[in-house]
């Protein structure tokens, strides 16, 4: 791979430890890594490898004990609390294993909540949100309630709501871990479509080799250090 | 952002509609009864005035014993039939005075009696204490000086002892005196004291004196004052003409009493107001109870929508939006509850002052009061919550079930 300028996100050595003394947990043990613009990386590992955490210090969820974590070249660590937020609302996207969606919320409702946040005029908004949800396939899904959906729909749902800012990075927690085979696949080509076609960075966590397929990348994590990183040399479709 | 927020706010209370109204219910009757108690209160206190006023506002009560010391009456000296005389030659502002001396007496009409009270006065009494008639005439001059056998009813009297029929020319006995009833007056209805005003018996003071307590006393003196005269300045004339009759030193307290019903209704204001203000703060109590309710279920709403509050931080909203989020919420809670609690206060107000007699006051200050103290519960007790849950950990709200 050649180095470029400035990555979209670097790590350099970044430490993660939860409690003290004899209860200390080191979830992250020194993690260095990049993420170039444009990349679909796969985040593997057993439960408790520390795959999890290291998505909630991308996704600025979470500080680092120590290390450095830089978003653009910008260290995610001097930031307040009101900053990240700001910067998950302007940059990142979210999308959970368990969909994550408001309860007797349309789908549309949910779609504009980010462009609330962003102060998008209401009529903007819901134009924007409307494009989102016919992206993920969801046109005719717009003023159903979660609970009127099924798991796969939801996740298009949580989808589109990640999309709908254009962010430059969509980071997916277990985004297939609900859900049946055929739904997994759908949700992963849609994914793979947003990152060939809107040029989305892709961060994923997942358990399953099946799903990391459709990554371009892999990171493989052991006890809070990554064993082994991989760029696929062929990638699912 | 403020538009949508309400919005949302709204949208909440819908989502819920019993733990909502629940809620609301707490503030809704915090604010009804504040307002009912306050109306209420209002409206008790303007009829006393008004009937107080309907009494005669130039009047003034003279009457023997010390205030400070009490109802002495028996000690102190009474007032004499002069005194009355040079009231009325000295004291210009003075339109009208009345001697009058009164006494409990059985009042007998064939088998009929009644208790009621017998007055002695003049015809200058109806005038002060603004009794008109229904039937009959006012007492003559003759008649009040001769001290005729003679008497004028009240309504009341007037039913007890010959119901519907016209007592004129007949006769009752007064503490065994025969009289002839000469007159009836109109009926005034029920004081706000509870008295009934038309439960007398009048008969001119000599009659009083003469045939009934064989003494020349004159137990109290009605005076009205002229209309446009300052009711103080006439009070104080009438005391130091007294004074100077009772010989009394400058200086020294007097063994008498003068009283303007603009004094007994001023006295009367201060403590309708205190109870009043008593009546309107143990409402205020119920509407702090209701603002506690509001806190408590705005803590479980925190708690319920945890994972709610970890998708919005989530996608990028700030501490002070979920803070300004779940105040909004409360204070739509309670300004909605204020709302329906005045219109509740109003009606039920309303319908209270027909069924008790009062004047219906509308207390626009109260509405305002209320209303603004509703919703600032909704802030200071919405406050707690709401910060609560702008201070969660976006990682453990998302994963709270």
């Amino acid at each position: 791979m050649s180095p470029k300028a400035t990555a979209l996100v670097e790590l350099q050595d970044l430490t993660k430890i939860y409690g003290s003394g004899e209860s200390e947990v080191r979830a992250l043990a020194g993690v260095s890594f990049r993420i170039d613009p444009g990349e679909f990386v796969a985040v593997m590992g057993a439960s408790g490898s520390g795959k999890s955490t290291c998505l909630n210090m991308l996704g600025c969820l979470d500080s680092a004990t120590s290390g450095r974590y830089l978003f653009c070249g910008l260290d995610v660590g001097t930031l307040s609390i009101d900053q990240l937020a700001l910067l998950r609302r302007n940059y990142l996207g979210f999308v959970f294993q368990g969909y994550n969606l408001l309860a007797r919320t349309s789908a549309l409702e949910n779609v504009e909540l980010p462009l609330v946040y962003r102060r998008v005029p209401a009529a903007e908004r819901q134009q924007s949100a409307i494009q989102a949800l016919q992206d993920v396939g969801l046109g005719d899904r717009m003023h159903h309630v979660p609970s009127e959906l099924s798991g796969g729909q939801q996740q298009r749902v949580a989808i589109a709501r990640a999309i709908v800012t254009s962010p430059q990075m969509l980071l997916a927690d277990e985004p297939t871990g609900n859900l049946d085979s055929a739904r997994k696949v759908e949700i992963m080509k849609l994914l793979q479509k947003l990152n060939q076609d809107r040029k989305i960075t892709i961060v994923m966590v997942t358990h399953e080799t099946d799903m990391a397929a459709f990554a371009t990348r892999t990171l493989h994590f052991k006890d809070g250090l990554i064993e082994r990183d991989l760029v696929s040399e062929k990638v699912s479709a | 952002m403020i538009w949508t927020t309400i919005l949302m706010a709204f949208r909440e209370i819908k989502r819920n509609p019993m733990r909502s109204s629940l809620t609301m219910l707490g503030i809704i009757i915090g604010v009804a009864s504040v307002i009912i108690m306050v109306a209420l209160g209002r409206g008790a206190a303007f009829k006393i005035t008004s009937d107080i006023s309907s009494m005669g506002t130039n009047l003034l009560i003279a009457t023997p014993g010390s205030e400070r010391h009490g109802p002495t009456a028996s000690a102190a000296q009474p007032f004499k039939q002069d005194d009355v005389r040079i009231m009325l030659r000295e004291l210009g502002s003075v339109a009208e005075v009345a001697p009058a001396g009164s006494l409990g007496a059985l009042l007998v009409n064939g088998n009929l009696n009644w208790s009621s009270t017998v007055t002695g006065s003049t015809n200058a009494y109806f005038q002060i204490r603004a009794f008109s008639f229904e039937l009959g005439e006012r007492f003559s001059d003759a008649q009040l000086q001769s001290g005729a056998a003679v008497c004028v009813l009240g309504a009341t009297v007037r039913t007890k002892l010959f119901g519907t029929q016209n007592p004129i020319g007949s006769s009752i006995r007064i503490a065994k005196v025969n009289c002839a009833v000469v007159g009836v007056t109109r009926p005034k209805g029920q004081s706000s004291f509870g008295m009934d005003q038309d439960d007398f018996v009048l008969v001119p003071l000599a009659t009083f004196q003469r045939r009934i307590t064989g003494s020349t006393d004159v137990g109290v003196i009605f005076l009205s004052a002229h209309d446009g005269k300052q009711i103080s300045k006439v009070k104080s004339q009438v005391a130091a003409l007294l004074r100077e009759r009772r010989r009394i030193a400058p200086g020294a307290m007097p063994d008498f009493n003068v009283q303007s019903m603009e004094e007994i209704t001023a006295t009367l204001g201060t403590v309708t107001n205190a109870l009043i203000a008593l009546l309107g703060a143990i409402a205020a109590v119920s509407l702090l109870v209701g603002g506690i309710g509001i806190m408590n279920i705005m803590l479980v709403s925190v708690t319920e929508r945890t994972r709610e509050i970890g998708i919005r931080l989530s996608i990028g909203a700030r501490g002070r939006e979920v803070l300004f989020q779940f105040l909004v919420e409360a204070m739509a809670l309670s300004g909605l509850g204020g709302i329906m609690g005045i219109l509740l206060g109003l009606l039920v107000s309303y319908v209270a002052a027909r069924l008790m007699h009062l004047p219906f006051s509308l207390v626009p200050d109260m509405v305002v009061i209320s209303f603004l103290f509703s919703a600032s519960v909704g802030i200071i007790f919405g406050y707690l919550p709401a910060r609560k849950a702008s201070r969660l950990n976006p990682i453990e709200a998302l994963r709270h079930e």
